[in-house]
């Protein structure tokens, strides 16, 4: 159980780190989130090669996204993605019920303003997993209430 | 055993090639270059033929009189390319296999180094290492 509190702390600090760093530069916020979705972004192309090494080709869009939702998800967060929603036309909704990032955090609406720059690391996972299958998209974040979140991807 | 081994990237650029230093590396390069052609057809009619299992190893892509082509696609349409020896009989397709299987293995490897940009030709000097001990020459 020890492993999955590594993450979470080096997650937390990471995002506090890129913050303090911005405050002697820049004031941008905006800047940081894109710094902590650009890591993210790397560190997805690096997994996703690493776990789809011996698994059997994807045959459409769906299988890639339902990859996503089970393995990937469980082998980062050790859970699956609650819910996965399409409109058959490109955009993919995941919902997590009980996102492993933000469970620390709070259990309601407290500290909402401040998930976003918590969940910008997973957002750039999801962009670079499905980048290095070949899916161009944009993923975005939102949440209505801790710890649920969604990520829409599109 | 393997005279010329090539990683290709998704864009059918080459990431790597490297073939044994006897022969005029330009015909290696055209051999891998048409062979992309083949993998191709490969991979678009396995989209309307059955799913096989073992999708990621294509097999043999095809034989000319002194050289033989298989072919490798992984996950993120990275393409292996491996040119062997006719004269070398001895050569079976597990073999070619678990070859694929190292390459594939060190790729990751190269990949998920973050000194690594994906995209850049491949500079890592364990993967060339790996590389070259697939292609001692025996003679």
């Amino acid at each position: 159980m020890a492993d999955e509190a590594l993450f979470l702390l080096l997650h937390n600090e990471m995002v506090s780190g890129v913050y303090k760093s911005a405050e002697q530069g820049e004031v941008e916020n905006g800047r940081c989130i894109t710094k902590l979705e650009n890591m993210g972004f790397r560190v997805g192309q690096g997994l996703i090669e690493r776990f789809t090494k011996d698994t059997a080709r994807f045959k459409d869009e769906l299988d890639i996204m339902k990859f996503i939702c089970k393995d990937f998800w469980t082998t980062v967060f050790k859970k699956q993605i609650d819910n996965l929603r399409t409109n058959h036309q490109g955009i993919y909704v995941l919902q997590d019920n009980k996102f492993r990032l933000l469970t620390q955090m709070s259990a309601g609406k407290q500290y909402l303003e401040h998930a976003s720059k918590y969940l910008a690391f997973t957002c750039g996972l999801i962009r670079g997993g499905l980048s290095n299958l070949g899916i161009k998209s944009i993923v975005t974040a939102e949440v209505s209430s801790m710890p649920a979140c969604k990520f829409k991807a599109h | 055993m393997a005279v010329c081994i090539a990683v290709i990237a998704k864009e059918n650029y080459p990431l790597y090639i490297r073939s044994t230093p006897m022969e005029n590396e330009l015909k290696f390069h055209y051999m891998v270059h048409t062979s992309l052609d083949v993998v191709d057809e490969k991979i678009s009619a396995m989209g309307k033929a059955l799913v096989d299992q073992r999708e990621l190893y294509l097999g043999l892509l095809y034989p000319t009189e002194d050289y033989k082509v298989y072919g490798y696609v992984t996950n993120s349409k990275v393409k292996f390319v491996m040119v062997v020896d006719s004269s070398n009989t001895a050569l079976r397709d597990n073999e070619i296999r678990s070859m694929f299987r190292k390459l594939h293995n060190s790729y990751t490897d190269v990949m998920c180094n973050p000194f690594y940009n994906p995209g850049d030709p491949i500079q890592s000097r364990a993967f060339d290492s790996m590389v070259t001990s697939m292609m001692i020459q025996v003679c």
